[in-house]
Order: structure tokens, then sequence, then C-alpha cells
């Protein structure tokens, strides 16, 4: 065995952006036949590193070697000549084509386009990895399963030794991700490797022969596929759990819902619903919490919330206000604070922290028909002071650091007081510190009797921090309970879509 | 006191030195000598009274479509079309200009610069509402509509308003009261020279200091962060272009009844593109829309006397302008690239696309 | 009878310039890049094609040149919008501005404004000659053949169904899927804008070498933005500017004809000239959101 050098091994490999430091000196490798888990959290640092492997991201140092030789991985030419697939998390298929034809994309060896032998290839691979797709369907017109298979119908075409998937299961429905599964284990037990990316505990059980665990950067351990979930998870969070307490005088909660969303229903561009019926109330002084795998809706329930998409059906109130499909500047009238994911999105990188401050609420601070520039400025001293952003006023919003950057949108939402605050992964990407930080905030808030949505895909954040919790499956609330009567077996399977069987 | 290599007026004076460099090439071929062509072309302008007021007459058309351009790029509105506006303006001026002989020349000149400023914005309105509306993109709409106002205008010079007198395609001379007034005898520098500096004047106090710039600028900055904190970017947009169509089509009064005094076909030797230009070389600031002006202003002028004195053929002007908004751009790009190493957004494990798009910009 | 004939071996002339800009501006879109160029680079290709024809004595060699400037102002608009991503629009304004300015330059330096220096423009190819009367509708020159007949057939060949045309189409629409999948952005990218300037360069040369055979100022008088207006109009499909561009070329050579009959004098022939704009205008309009833009059109392409 030692005479058998790793399919892909990396050394050392380290990236900065800024100065965040995305990977510090990861040293990592995969054998023939196995799959190797690379577990951690977001942000971790994992796809960057298998970016890196692929030629899509160029490392600060460290080396790359394939079947023990040295390879310069200049772009993903040179990957897929080394014979290294990758099927990245947002899937790298020209929509518009066939599957025939993304299939031969890359593939030149002569002028003439021949589909039918990308045709063969892919009915080839297919058979023997027990994978169906026609050939001559249209990408857009696959569901996101269909997709991820001519993915990885595409690396087995080029004969990939090894395999990389980046999140592969965050996409599929459970039975999908029994079938991605089987085709795995199929592959491996052909010989290839297969690096298989995730933060799901249960499923980087199910699947890996060995796991890599990575924090921040850098790879802190690797442990068999038997190692226990607890063991894994401490591993990948790599502290007690949490810097923040609840405490459990919890401020009363009012007896009245402040927010209260009524058969809320949404569509995506295609018509399509992605939010059905959606029921919940929420009080003054309470956080609910919403779990569930990411793309079951969550994200188009906090734009409804934001102001920033049209629900299709129901009502939604805060407090005597009617907020059915209400702008974002009505929301924030009536008080709701919003904090989604995409916090770039939600402010203008290219602004100064000063204006990006007082954007929402532009018209206070207006005298005389101009902007009065001094109270600008004095606001934005207070607020910095405040909530401890690390920037000075006149800095643009996008030289910050993440947790900075998402300060600033703390601020700008908190100190106005809001009565409801809409708030989606507030921690991620964050730094310990900056993430106790964030959390305490939201505590305080529901202190203050806020009534507080907090969509996470962490669920240890969404334990720690709820009062309730709800869970969102396919736009659909499957399941509710509190906090104190939650069980992660349950929950999981109820995020899972497997309600009954729980 | 250590100036970065990056900050906007080093980047500027390094792409007119590049460009510099590169046009030494046809002064060569043209057989004189670059530097001695280069100070016929900027120092030799200044020297004289004469042309030096011509230096603010060439200044005038360009520092408003300039600032047409400017404010709406400043949106993120693409226009393209300030060319076409530019003429509409000025078949607005030709034809009030034609009537109002018997009013007051103030209410004369009020009636034609509001006649040129409503028809420039009605002939940007269409892009504008296809893209507020459909979100098509305007870069298209606006640039084809450019030879249609100029089909329009030898339209009108062929058909309708073909000189009754002498038969050329050129429409009648607007009333003597209509004429912009000259601002110094014996130059031809007239008040549209002045509305110019106005409107770049307001146009920087509206974008610098009020509450409705700050949000035309978050808007073009960032549409997503602008309407998210409760801008109305459609809005923002659409007056964005408006305001630029009807900067655009002032432009076009001015050099009717400033200059021309009557509609031509040969109007605008592409003020409109020029105003590209202008705005580019301004950094899309209106204090640098006036400065670059003034600079291209210059250039013109220089490029006819040293045309005269040097031999080098006055084309070496546009030359010179398309050069120069390449390397600017080129220079600004590169800008953009080195001091923003921090990716615009968080690269991490989620929403890892193999490739983080560039906004076009 | 004979003006029908007349009419359309005129179409089919008018149209050439216009068919090698549609496919030289559809192939630049179809990676991804509005060459806002095109008309500067027809302007110079047909400055360069003139000039060097006239120096020569060779029409073979002026069209060497035009192609040459073509693939140049190509390159030069890939230097400035692939690699190092400005802005695509501004570009294109500033390199036809650029390649307008330096023609007329080079025009004034060569020809010194004196009279108008003349070639022998390139003779015509009829094949069909012998068919009578209707044969004169092919009585074109060697550059309209090679348009309708190899260049048309073969960009749409190239285009759809060679390995070239399959990742400038990956480019254009879904770079990072490109380049995920081994295809160098940059290198297609600078392909496709130096094959488009090639072909731009063409068609402005043929007004020189063939239909001409002089240089005058303002020789190419917008078709470049017609082009630009086909290629939407077609809906980035090779044979569909083509048919646009007939058309197009069908109401020009009307009009022409038209103004100079009597009683046709009054018409507005200017709005005629002008639909072409407004129909693409008005085709976008009402296809609204559903526009099949090429879907990394007007983006840069960066690896983060």
């Amino acid at each position: 065995m030692t005479a058998m050098p790793p399919a892909l091994e990396l050394r050392g490999i380290t990236k900065r952006f800024g100065d965040l430091v995305a990977n510090d000196g990861v040293d990592f490798d995969v054998r023939g036949g196995e799959v190797h888990a690379l577990l951690g959290e977001n942000g971790a640092g994992k796809t960057t590193v298998m970016r890196i492997a692929y030629g899509l991201t160029h490392a600060d140092a460290g080396e790359i070697l394939v079947g023990g030789r040295p390879i310069a991985m200049r772009s993903p030419r040179d990957a897929i000549a080394a014979r290294i697939g990758m099927v990245t998390q947002h899937f790298a298929l020209v929509g518009p084509m066939t599957v025939a034809e993304n299939l031969a994309l890359g593939r030149a060896t002569r002028l003439r386009l021949d589909l039918d032998e990308a045709r063969h290839r892919a009915a080839d691979a297919a058979s023997r990895f027990g994978m169906r797709v026609d050939p001559n369907a249209r990408i857009d017109d696959l569901s996101v399963g269909q997709r991820q298979r001519v993915e990885i119908l595409k690396a087995l075409s080029r004969d990939c030794r090894v395999l990389v998937l980046d999140e592969p299961t965050a996409v599929l429905v459970p039975s999908e991700v029994e079938a991605l599964f089987d085709t795995l284990r199929s592959l491996v037990a052909d010989g290839l490797s297969v690096v298989f990316i995730s933060h799901k505990l249960a499923e980087v059980r199910a699947i890996s022969d060995r796991v890599s665990v990575m924090r921040r950067g850098r790879l802190v351990a690797t442990v068999g596929g038997d190692t226990d979930e607890r063991e894994l998870a401490s591993m990948m969070v790599g502290r007690p759990s949490f810097g923040v307490e609840r405490g459990a005088d919890a401020a009363e909660v009012a007896a009245e819902p402040v927010l209260r969303i009524a058969g809320l229903g949404a569509t995506d561009s295609t018509g399509l619903p992605v939010l059905t019926n959606l029921h919940l109330d929420i009080r003054g002084g309470e956080i609910v919490g919403v779990a569930g795998v990411s793309g079951n809706g969550q994200t188009e329930l906090v734009d409804v919330l934001c102001g920033m998409r049209q629900p299709s059906s129901g009502a939604l109130h805060v407090g005597d206000h009617e907020l059915t499909g209400a702008s974002p500047t009505r929301m924030m009238a009536a008080g709701v604070g919003r904090i989604p994911e995409d916090r770039h999105a939600s402010l203008v990188g290219d602004l100064s922290v000063a204006h990006n401050l007082v954007l929402e609420h532009l018209d206070e601070f207006r005298r005389a028909g101009r902007i009065d520039e001094r109270r600008v400025r004095e606001h934005a001293a207070e607020l910095i002071e405040r909530f401890d952003i690390r920037a000075r006023g006149e800095d643009p919003v996008a030289s910050l650091s993440g947790g900075n950057i998402q300060k600033v949108l703390l601020a700008r939402v908190l100190s106005r007081d809001p009565r409801v605050v809409v708030v989606s992964q507030p921690t991620r990407g964050l730094d310990v510190g900056a993430t106790d930080y964030v959390r305490r905030q939201l505590l305080e808030r529901r202190q203050a009797g806020a009534a507080i949505l907090l969509v996470s895909e962490d669920l240890d954040e969404l334990l720690a921090l709820s009062d309730r919790l709800v869970v969102l499956y396919e736009g659909r609330i499957v399941g509710a309970m509190s906090v104190a009567d939650a069980d992660v077996n349950e929950l999981s399977m109820l995020m899972a879509g497997r309600g009954d069987a729980a | 006191m250590r100036i970065s290599p990056w900050s906007t007026p080093v980047l500027l004076v390094a792409a007119v030195l590049l460009t510099f460099a590169i046009t030494a090439i046809p002064i060569l071929l043209a057989g004189a000598n670059p530097v001695a062509a280069y100070a016929a072309y900027l120092v030799v302008p200044l020297t004289s009274q004469f042309t030096l007021l011509e230096v603010l007459v060439s200044a005038t058309p360009i520092m408003l479509t300039g600032a047409a351009v400017a404010i709406a790029f400043r949106a993120g509105y693409w226009n393209i079309g300030a060319e076409g506006q530019l003429l509409l303006g000025a078949v607005a001026a030709a034809g009030i200009g034609t009537v109002v002989g018997s009013l007051p020349p103030l209410l004369a000149l009020a009636l034609m610069v509001g006649g040129g400023a409503l028809l420039g914005a009605a002939w940007a309105l269409v892009p504008a509402l296809l893209r507020v509306r459909f979100g098509i993109d305007e870069v298209v709409t606006t640039l084809l509509l450019n030879p249609v106002a100029l089909l329009l205008v030898n339209g009108l010079l062929h058909g309708p308003w073909r000189d009754p007198v002498t038969g050329f395609p050129e429409s009648e001379r607007i009333a003597a009261s209509a004429e912009f007034p000259i601002l110094i005898e014996r130059s031809r520098v007239h008040i549209g020279f002045l509305l110019a500096i106005a409107v770049v004047a307001v146009a920087w106090y509206v974008l610098a200091r009020t509450p409705t710039g700050l949000r035309l600028r978050a808007a073009g900055l960032s549409p997503q962060g602008a309407r998210f904190a409760g801008i109305n970017v459609s809005r923002t947009l659409l007056g964005a272009a408006l305001v630029s169509g009807a900067i655009a089509g002032i432009a076009g009064v001015s050099e009717v009844a400033g200059i021309q005094n009557r509609l031509t076909g040969g109007l605008s030797p592409g003020y409109g593109y020029t105003g590209i230009v202008v705005a580019t070389l301004g950094t899309l600031t209106m204090p640098g829309v006036a400065v670059a002006a003034l600079f291209l202003g210059d250039l013109t002028v220089g490029a006819s006397s040293a045309a005269r004195s040097l031999g080098i053929p006055s084309q070496l002007g546009a030359v010179v302008q398309g050069v120069l908004l390449l390397t600017t751009i080129a220079l600004l790009t590169l800008r953009r690239h080195h001091v923003r190493r921090l990716p615009a957004t968080t690269p991490g494990d989620n929403g890892a696309s193999p490739g983080a798009e560039v906004q076009p910009g | 009878m004979t003006f029908l004939i007349d009419l359309l071996a005129a179409t089919l002339r008018n149209a050439t310039p216009l068919v090698y800009g549609t496919v030289g501006e559809t192939y630049s879109e179809r990676s991804g890049v509005l060459n806002l160029g095109i008309e500067g680079t027809m302007y110079a290709g047909a400055f360069a094609g003139f000039a060097a024809a006239w120096a020569t004595g060779s029409p073979l060699i002026g069209l060497l040149a035009a192609i040459s400037v073509g693939i140049g102002a190509g390159a030069l608009m890939a230097l400035l919008t692939v690699t190092f991503g400005a802005n695509q629009h501004v570009s294109g304004i500033g390199l036809t501005i650029g390649l307008i300015g330096a023609s007329e330059f080079a025009n004034r330096l060569i020809f010194q404004g004196g009279e108008l220096q003349r070639i022998e423009p390139m003779g015509t190819v009829n094949p069909l000659g012998g068919i009578g009367e209707i044969g004169k509708i092919f009585d074109q020159y060697a550059l309209t053949w090679v348009a309708f007949l190899i260049i048309v057939p073969a960009a749409w060949w190239l285009l759809q169904r060679s390995n070239f045309g399959l990742e400038i189409r990956a480019v254009g629409e879904k770079p990072e899927a490109a380049d995920a999948a081994g295809v160098s952005v940059v290198r297609t990218r600078y392909l496709a804008l130096m094959l488009g300037g090639a072909l731009m360069a063409i068609g402005g040369a043929f007004i020189t070498l063939a239909l001409l055979g002089s240089f005058t100022l303002d020789i190419i008088a917008g078709r470049g933005w017609v082009c630009v207006a086909l290629v939407i109009f077609g809906r980035w499909r090779i044979f569909r500017g083509l048919a646009g561009a007939l058309i197009f070329s069908l109401v020009f050579s009307l009009q022409f004809r038209l103004r100079i009959l009597p009683g046709f004098g009054e018409i507005p022939f200017e709005l005629l000239l002008a639909l072409p704009y407004l129909v693409v205008i008005a085709a976008l309009a009402l296809s609204g959101r559903n526009v099949a833009y090429p879907g990394a059109y007007l983006k840069p392409y960066r690896r983060s």
C-alpha cells in the first residue's frame, strides 16, 4: 500500500482573499477507490481548497500532486488533463444547450463537432454507472437532480479518476440523495476517488471512508468514516458549542402577536410555487427559528418579509399595519428591521459606511433640500461606537471585513428600534468574535420586546437562540415545536421531508 | 506626502501621456515633431484671446453632452443616445426659433431651451421605459435611435423644412430674438457656454449634496442594495434617463441658437459620442466633466491650428479623442482590479460559482 | 420588369456589406461581447482596403489589408473588454471614434485632400448570364457571391456544427461553465472578436473596392449601426440576420430608385429608412423580457 501514491494530494495549500485567510496550509489527500469527505461549516474553506485543486482558483502557496507527480493547476484544463473532475455547487452547465453539447464542450480535437460521439460517451458512462439522462434534452428543461447527473457524466466521460463533489446533496430530495450515493459507491468500486464536500454529518458518515474536518481555513483532523457524529461535530465547530447563552429569564412575551403571517404563498419566476400556505405568528419578545435544508423556501420567505418579493397569496400584518406586498419603505415604516442572508446585496458597497447607515431613512437627514452631512457623520460615529464597527465613517463598505459589514447592517436596523426583526444566516462566514456579538445583539433585541424571525442553516444556532422552531420543507411548514421540546433527530427527519417517519 | 499611483488625477495624467505616446506615431508619420505638435494642440490655443474664446465655444456642446452622459452613467443607465437627443433638441430649437420672432427675447429663449429639453427627453423616453418596464438593455436601443434622429433631421431638411429661397437642405434662419446673445464681442462665445456651466453646477449640487443625488448614485452603484434600502430604482433610472436626454437636447438648442442659427445636416460632428469621452475622462463627476470638456475643446481648437501651422491633418483630434477614451477606461478598469483585491462577495463555501462576474462598469 | 431586375440586383449588392458586418457582429455578440467598434472597423476596412489597393494596384492586396486592420481592431476590442474587463459599450464607441479618426487622418495624409482618387473597381461575375434578362440579377461582384454562398453557410456551420462554434456559444452564454470544461474564455473571445472584426472590415472594403472604387468621407454612414440592429433582429442567428439584411437592403434600394421617379419626390423616404431601427426596437419591446440575449452579454469574465 505504501508504494501507491494518493490519487490526489494537496500540500500546504494557502489562499488569502484580502485579509481573510480562506486556506491556511491545508494538507489533504484522497486515495484510489475511496470516498474522502471534506467536512466543515459554511465558510470553513472547503470549496476554496477544492477549487484550487481544480484550477479554478490559484493558491498563494502549496503544491498539488496527482498520482505522486506535482502538477501546475493553472486552469481547469490542467485538472481535466490530470483526470480530475469537479461538480461545483452551482452547476457549470450551459442552460440553453443540450446535454450532448455540454458533454462535448471543451473536448475539441477536430474542428467538426461530433455530437454522436458525445451521445455515445454519455450512454456508455450512463450504463456503466446506472445513470439515465436524455442526451438531446436541453439543460434548462432538466430537474436539478438530472442536471447533477449530467455534471457527473461530464466528468466521467472525460475519464476522470478523481471526482470532487461540492455540497452535492444541498439541492437534492432524499430519494435523489440515495440514488447519488448508489452512484458514488459504484464509482469507487470501479477504482475512482471521490472527494465529498459537505457540512452534513449524517451524510458524511453514510458515504465516507475517511473524513477530513476543516475549520476556519485549517484542516484540523482526518479521521475514519465511522467516527461518531458528536466527535465530528465538535471538531467542526471547535468550541464548546456556544459563547452566547440565551438566559432563562427571557423577557416577557407579549400576548398578542406582532408579526402575523397568514396563508402566505409565493412563486418563482417560472410561476412554480416556492412558498405554500404559510401561517406563522410571532409575538414580541420571542425568537422563532426557521429550520430547513437550504432551498426550501427560506430565501423567498425572507424576501417577502423584506419587501423584495411579491407574495402570490395570503396576508402579512405587523401590529395593525397590513403589509401584504408592501415595498421596503413601507416595511421599514411599520417597524420591520431586515437583515437578509446576502448582506452585500443589502448595502451599497461603494458608498461609505456613513451613507449606508442613513440610506434607509435619508429624508430624516435632509436640511433645506440637501443632506446634512454633519449629522450624517455624527450619526455614523455614534453607531460605529455603539455597535463596535471597526471602520471609519468615510470608508466604503466594500472595504470592510464580513463581520464588520454585518455590524453595519445590524447597526442600521437595530438603531431604529424595530418591532419586528427578520434575520437570515446572521453569522454565516463570520469569525467567533463577530458571531457571538451578532447573537448577543439579537438576544438583546428580544429582551427589548421585538418579534424576531430567525432563518438559519446552523441548527445549533437555531437551538441556542430560538424560543420556538418551525421547519420549512418544499415551501411548507412541516413542523413546529418549542425549543425546549426539540429533538435533533426529529428535526432532521422533518428537514428531510420525512415528518411522518419520525 | 505620498500620492498613490492609482489616485484618479495620477491615472488621468497617465492616460493623457499614454495617449500622447501612442499618437506620436501618426504625428511622426505626418512629418511633424510630436513635442511641437502637443504644444500646438494644448498650449497654443491658450495663448491668444481669439483661440482661447474658441476653446470655450468648442467646449460648450460637449460639456452639455458630457454632463448628460455622466448623469445617466452615474445612475447605471448606459445612455449612448445623447447624439440623437441632441439632434432632437436642435429640431425643437429650429422649429420654435422661427416662430417666436414676435416674442421678447427672454421668453423666446426660454421657450427654445424648454422645448429642446422636452424633445430631447422625449427621445430618451422609449428606451428608458423599455429598460425599467421590461429590463431591455438600453445600450442598443439608445444607440439605434441616433441614426433614426439623423434620418429625421435629413427628412425635415430634404422635405418640409428645405430652405425655400436657396433650395439647400437647411432650415429657415431662426428669428433674431431667438439667437443666443454673444457674451464677448468679436467672438463666438454665446450664452450657451454659461448655460453649460450652470447645468454642470446644478448637476454637481444635486448629485453630491442632495438626497436625490445620493439615491441616484446608490442606484447606479448597487441597484439591489439601493432597492433594499427602499429606493425606487426604476423611478431613479427613468428620471436620470430623462434628465440626461433633456440636457443633451439643450446641447442641440445651444448649437442651433448659438452657432448655426438654423438646422443643418452637419450640425453635430458626433457631439453625443464625444460626450461619452468627456464623461469618462471626467470620471463621471461634474467638475471632471467641465475640465474634460475644456480640455477637449482646447484640443479641437489646437487641432485646427496645428493643421495650418504644422501640416498635421486636423482629424488627429478625433484620433486623440478615441485613444484617450480607450486609455482612460483601460486604466480606470485596471485600477478597479488592482484596488479591489477584496472580492465583492466573501469567498466561502456558500454560493461559490466557478466564476464570479464582475459588473460591467 | 427591368426595374424589378435592377432592384433585385441592387438589393443583393447593397446587402453585401451588411451581410459581412452582421455575421461579424453575430460572432462577437455570441461570444458575449457587444462590439460597437463595428462602425469604425467597417470604416477602417473601407479605407485600408482602398489605400492598399490604390498603392499596389491590386484589389486583392487591398482586401488583405482590410482583413488585417479588422483583425487588429477585433484584437484591440478584446484587449480592452476581455483582458482588462473594461465596459464594452464605452470601449466600442472609443474604438469607433478612434478608427474613423485614424482613417480620415491617414486619408488626409496620403491623398492630401486633393482630387478624388479612384481605383479600378473589382469586376462582376455572372455565372448565370446566359439565362437572359433575369440573369442580370446575378451579375454581382465576387465578394457578393462569396458573402452569400461561402461566408453565410460557413459561418452558420462554424457556429452551430463545429467545436469552435460550440465554444463561442458556451463562452457567450455561460463563461464559468466553459471555463470549468477546460475552454479558455479569453482565447475564445479573442478569436471570435478577431474573426468578427475581419468580416466587418471586409464589409467596409467591399464598398470601396467593389461598389465605388473610391473612398469618401462618411462612407459607412451608419451601416455598422444597421448591422447591430440586424443582429438583434435576427436573434443572434446567422440566417435570420441574413434575412434582415436582405429586407433592409431591399427597402434601401427601392427608396433610392423611387426617389428619382417623378411623383415620388414628396414621400419621406427617411422614414422608410428609419424603419429597420424602429422595427428592432419594437420587436424588443414586444418580446419584452423574453429576449434571448446571450447569457453573458456585456459581462466581462473574471475567475474569483
